[in-house]
């Protein structure tokens, strides 16, 4: 269907992407990636630098071609129905980047240009959003990276977007900056619009989204709610008694209890709750007083580290909801 | 109202952009840019040097036709820059935007934000073309403006001998100087069409310009190698006097029509190529 007769399916998810791969000659930048953004999530698209966000983001976009796989927004293909995939859509990859010899305002005026119909008149709310009035009669050109950033935003928000797909956007902000950018999405978010977050900041996954994927070497190895990899991640516990190393021989023979090791201030170990339970008792009866038995629990910074670094998934569930 | 019920009803009201609008906003952009008063200010000070330099020398071009009548009437002034203009400068001055207006985005990383709006990449490219050519027939008319005028206010607006030897009236000589202008924006366009394609095919804008260049005098070059006559009826550096046809007695059209169609030739697959291209490759960095 041409660009202008491409309407947006009823009850389509924002973003649903199925099988997204990519490669430049013999790398593949992005493999077989499924990806479905519901309506009102806060998704955090989270990998280390190089793991094909910035690729698959391209792709949601139709910036760049798959080798295989199709992307859709609100049930539209930007590939096939062009510009008319993209109404409602709005945001950035990778910085955003303006004409350098026009002012702040004037890059704002084009993109309204661009975008159609009433965009002008939301030029003032959108410098006034991100707090740029004051200079938007500056040239691009002599921006900070942080005002760059938040003219960013202010084009986005000219297209009343439904959903917002943001690279990295706090990238290079001075902490600020940062905390600003944050709340600016939080807000967004708190207004119902649909967010995709790509970044390599946990902190910042963990504060803002409520759904991640997480990738590693282009490929998608969670998907699921950020609070079910949490809870599922963690698991462990921390112990001290009154005799640590009968403890840890104890472990080491209970039924479900694994990776028990002494630590500096006494052992850890992996089990669930049954089997932490019992240990309780074993100890016990053994004689052993129990002066502390505290759950693990798990950052996402940690288990970040877990599933990218580690051969295997982490002990986790690889992914949460596949396609 | 939250932001997300806000963002369906302007979706649904928000009318898309024309071509047009794009095409706006490109001339502004041309207009923002120092690279376009550099090709704009070389066709103007180009013609003021040419008749400097009448005035300071005795002399003129005898061996170019209209040489002679050149201090008979401010007319041929526009009609000899022409001819030089076509070896070197026109192709440089058009390529100069033109190899520049496409690569400039890769430049910059700002394709991607005029792509992520609501314009299609055909839009865009038709913006840009249109851009394009329309900077070069400002350029041209700048070019032959001010010769003209130069040339009138110093040597007078006299008739005009043509190349048939005959004389016309100032009025028929404007008449054809315009005609010519016309006919000499068709190679100028087919350059700007191959400036456009480099400039896409090779996302930077020096690559774009010099190569441009480089193209036009490869064919200046094989034009003057007498063995290879019989392409030069064929070469887009000919095409560049086609107009002269029209300062003849009785007008004679086969060069204006073969440039017409040979301009075509090399213009048009350009375009195609060079819309091909634009409109699948990956938008990639920045």
């Amino acid at each position: 269907m041409g660009r202008d007769g491409a309407p947006a399916v009823s009850g389509a998810p924002p973003i649903e992407a199925r099988g997204l791969v990519k490669r430049y000659g013999r790398i593949t930048a992005v493999d077989h990636v499924d990806l479905t953004v519901e309506r009102g999530d806060v998704y955090g698209y989270l990998g280390p630098n190089g793991a094909g966000k910035t690729t698959s983001l391209r792709m949601l976009l139709g910036l760049i071609r798959p080798d295989e796989g199709s992307a859709r927004l609100f049930g539209r293909d930007p590939l096939r129905d062009g510009a008319g995939a993209l109404e409602g859509v709005a945001g950035f990859v990778e910085a955003p980047r303006f004409y350098p010899y026009l002012t702040g305002r004037r890059n704002l005026e084009l993109c309204a240009a661009l975008d159609g119909g009433d965009a002008k008149t939301r030029i003032e709310r959108g410098l006034d959003t991100v707090d740029l009035s004051d200079r938007a009669r500056d040239r691009f050109g002599g921006y900070s990276h942080g005002m760059r950033q938040r003219l960013g935003i202010a084009a986005a928000l000219l297209r009343d977007p439904r959903l917002l797909v943001l690279d990295e956007p706090t990238t290079g902000l001075d902490p600020a900056g940062m905390r600003d950018m944050r709340r600016l999405i939080r807000r967004l978010a708190d207004d119902g619009i649909t967010v995709l977050l790509s970044s390599h900041l946990m902190g910042e996954v963990e504060e803002l989204c409520d759904r991640v994927a997480i990738v590693r070497s282009g490929s998608v190895i969670y998907e699921g709610a950020l609070a079910e990899l949490l809870r599922t991640a963690a698991g462990g516990y921390r112990l001290r008694t009154s005799d640590d190393a009968r403890a840890l021989e104890l472990c080491s023979s209970e039924p479900g209890i694994s990776e028990a090791e002494a630590t500096e201030d006494g052992l850890a170990f992996a089990a669930d709750e049954p089997a932490a339970g019992a240990l309780s008792l074993a100890l016990a009866e053994a004689g052993i007083e129990i002066r502390a038995l505290i759950p693990r629990s798990a950052s996402l910074e940690e288990l970040f580290f877990r599933l990218t670094e580690e051969d295997g998934n982490g002990g986790l569930p690889a992914r949460e909801r596949a396609s | 109202m939250s932001a997300a019920a806000a963002g369906d009803e302007a979706s649904a009201r928000r009318r898309r952009p024309r071509a047009l609008t794009a095409y706006r906003w490109e001339l502004r952009k041309l207009r923002a840019q120092k690279r376009t008063y550099i090709g704009l200010g070389a066709a103007v000070l180009v013609p003021c040097i040419f008749v400097v330099a009448l005035m300071v020398e005795a002399g003129g071009p005898d061996e170019v036709p209209f040489g002679r009548y050149v201090r008979e009437t401010g007319l041929a002034i526009p009609l000899i820059l022409l001819i030089f203009g076509s070896i070197w400068l026109f192709p440089l001055i058009t390529a100069l935007v033109a190899g520049d207006i496409f690569a400039t985005e890769d430049n910059h990383g700002t394709l991607k934000t005029i792509l992520t709006r609501s314009v299609d990449r055909g839009q865009i490219f038709t913006a840009k073309l249109l851009a394009a050519f329309t900077y070069a027939f400002v350029a041209l008319c700048l070019f032959a403006g001010t010769a003209l005028l130069l040339g009138g206010l110093r040597f007078g607006f006299d008739p005009l001998t043509t190349l048939s030897g005959t004389t016309v009236s100032s009025s028929r000589g404007l008449t054809l100087i315009a005609a010519s202008l016309g006919v000499y924006l068709l190679p100028t366009l087919a350059v700007a069409s191959l400036a456009l394609l480099l400039s896409i095919a090779s996302r930077n804008s020096a690559a774009a310009v010099v190569g441009t260049l480089m193209f036009s005098l490869i064919l200046q070059l094989i034009g003057i190698i007498s063995g290879l006559d019989f392409l030069r009826p064929y070469l887009l550096s000919t095409q560049f006097n086609a107009w002269q046809g029209l300062l003849r007695e009785p007008i004679d059209w086969a060069p204006i029509v073969r440039a017409a169609w040979v301009c075509a030739c090399y213009g048009v697959p350009a375009l195609l190529a060079g819309w091909i291209v634009f409109t699948r490759r990956d938008v990639a960095g920045g």
